[in-house]
């Protein structure tokens, strides 16, 4: 009886919690008139209006709504791509070799996690503008080919760091030199902290906003999030329903991603003190 | 090992840090040296800037009653914001700790939100369903905070594994000397939690002090209504990026550090008084 008391608390709580989301979804098939006027929040709609997801398949601003998704797509995948390529090899560094500033760098790296990017984001703007690269996608890639994302880097270290020892030592013997270490033994068993670096980062520059705000200018490189706010300058009451349409498939990505790794993103947390 | 092989082993570890290297001289330590020289001038993007010393400080300070509106809209913000996060954080962590099978499933659908609360999407949603909260400035900042409350999974995962650090003995121990369980939670559970508790304070307070997007959108980019949302960040973002003025925005941005590192410089002192780490006397 307490078990099913304890469930039950546990239930209610998550339907408040998930209310606004379910509440998203049913609205996404609300005609307009019905979303703004719905002051009690139902989740039954009175008249069906698929009509939204027509409307967002027409695009936004003259623009396919599919450039917006690849562009999200080119973006975050380019993200993941950099973050897990170039945060292995600083963390093999950190974590399994031996050199001189070690202590120095690796103190360094811990002590960017913490800096807000505010102080970084106008002289990299001015970098980029003088290279000509405003309103292209390398703003937003390039850095993270170079490791700027200095968490990931202490989530590989954490992980390397667990991994025996002895591995390297029966590598060195078998005539492996640091290079072959990593590419045969520390890499591929590194996998999970790979895999959590590579969820995380597709998650949060799917969701990014800022900089992409900054760097983007044009609506043909616009992402998804920047198209959506189109719908909060521009759209009468009217577009209410296509903007909640189109809310819903940006957050389907995430939500593929949640149901396949959750257990993966948990733990990712749990273990490292990860925040969204 | 040989002195050259020694030498040699040094050499890759460099060849391993080269990405991260050059981006930590060209993307960190070279622009956080300019935007703090950057402070000091009237940079505008376009034209070379001057130095104009610590007029930019000066005029935020004395001249900007708007920057004040900012500072004061993001310490509420964070001073209602972070508490009430934590809160819920740590109230459904204890829910959930009890052995079941369910738990995995419950702690995964709790944190969900974490994940989805920074979008644009779901900040919408947010501006949608409190529309009339949105419009009335008494109330359009607690509109943020809850979309910040909501996103409670990601402390409350830590704590939850921070709980189950705590050794059974010493509850069975409080039940043994007739502790109730309010007495158990401030005698047992939260000193000995209290080392997680301060980790994922000093986190959440860092973080809401740059939280951007969810004011963003509930404003529309303005920080309206009459700058009721003008969150430090979006001014920020205001001066630099939609009127350039640049080097007025770098002051800012090295105010921000500024304060933030203030903060947490008194979080850390506060923390001797009452973070209790397990061995220590």
């Amino acid at each position: 009886m307490k078990r099913l008391g304890w469930h039950g608390v546990c239930v209610v709580l998550l339907v408040i919690l998930l209310y606004p989301v379910a509440w998203l979804l049913v609205s996404s098939v609300k005609p307009a008139n019905e979303i703004l006027s719905d002051m009690t929040l139902s989740l039954v709609p009175d008249r069906f209006a698929f009509g939204n997801y027509t409307e967002v398949f027409k695009g936004a601003a003259g623009i396919d709504v599919w450039t917006f998704l690849s562009n999200s797509m080119v973006i975050s995948v380019g993200s993941v791509i950099g973050n897990v390529l170039s945060c292995a090899l600083a963390a093999y560094a950190f974590a399994w070799l031996r050199f001189r500033l070690r202590g120095a760098m690796f103190a360094f790296m811990i002590g960017t996690i913490m800096l807000p990017i505010h102080v970084l984001l106008i002289p990299q703007y001015t970098i980029f503008q003088r290279l000509g690269m405003i309103d292209s996608f390398w703003p937003l890639v390039l850095p993270k080919l170079l490791a700027t994302d200095a968490f990931f880097i202490f989530l590989i270290v954490q992980f390397m760091r667990g991994l025996p020892r002895e591995l390297g030592d029966a590598a060195r013997i078998d005539g492996c030199g640091p290079i072959q270490t990593f590419r045969y033994v520390v890499l591929p068993l590194s996998k999970p902290a790979l895999v959590t670096t590579a969820i995380f980062t597709f998650i949060w520059t799917w969701n990014d906003f800022l900089s992409q705000l900054i760097y983007l200018n044009t609506p043909d490189n616009y992402t998804l999030p920047l198209a959506l706010r189109l719908f909060i300058d521009q759209t009468s009451e009217t577009s209410y329903g296509a903007m909640m349409a189109m809310s819903v498939l940006t957050l389907l990505p995430i939500a593929l991603f949640f149901f396949a790794f959750q257990r993966f993103l948990v733990q990712g947390v749990a273990t490292t003190g990860m925040n969204g | 090992m040989s002195k050259s092989t020694k030498a040699r082993g040094q050499g890759v570890a460099y060849l391993f840090l080269s990405p991260w290297v050059i981006g930590a001289l060209l993307l960190t330590i070279g622009p956080m040296l300019a935007s703090l020289y950057l402070s000091f001038t009237d940079y505008d993007l376009f034209s070379t800037p001057n130095w104009i010393g610590l007029e930019n400080y000066r005029r935020l300070i004395e001249d900007d009653p708007r920057f004040l509106t900012a500072i004061w809209v993001t310490l509420k913000y964070v001073a209602l914001s972070t508490p009430l996060k934590l809160v819920a954080a740590l109230a459904v962590a204890m829910l959930l700790n009890r052995a079941s099978r369910a738990q995995g499933f419950y702690r995964s659908a709790f944190y969900a939100p974490s994940l989805l609360g920074a979008s644009v999407a779901v900040a919408l949603v947010w501006r949608v369903i409190f529309q009339d909260w949105v419009a009335d400035p008494d109330r359009s900042l607690l509109v943020i905070v809850t979309l910040a409350v909501w996103q409670f999974g990601a402390p409350m995962v830590i704590f939850l594994a921070g709980l189950k650090q705590i050794p059974k003995e010493l509850y069975d121990a409080s039940a043994v000397d007739g502790a109730g369980w309010w007495r158990t939670l401030w005698s047992v559970t939260i000193p000995m939690l209290s080392p997680v508790i301060f980790f994922n304070l000093v986190l959440e307070t860092i973080h809401a002090f740059q939280a951007f997007t969810g004011a963003f959108v509930v404003s529309g980019g303005r920080g309206g209504p009459s700058d009721s949302t003008l969150f430090y960040t979006l001014y920020l973002y205001q001066k630099g990026f939609t009127e350039y003025r640049m080097g007025y925005a770098s002051a800012m941005a090295w105010l921000l550090v500024l304060v933030i590192a203030l903060i947490t410089a008194l979080l850390f002192r506060t923390a001797r008084k009452w973070v209790f780490y397990a061995g220590e006397r």
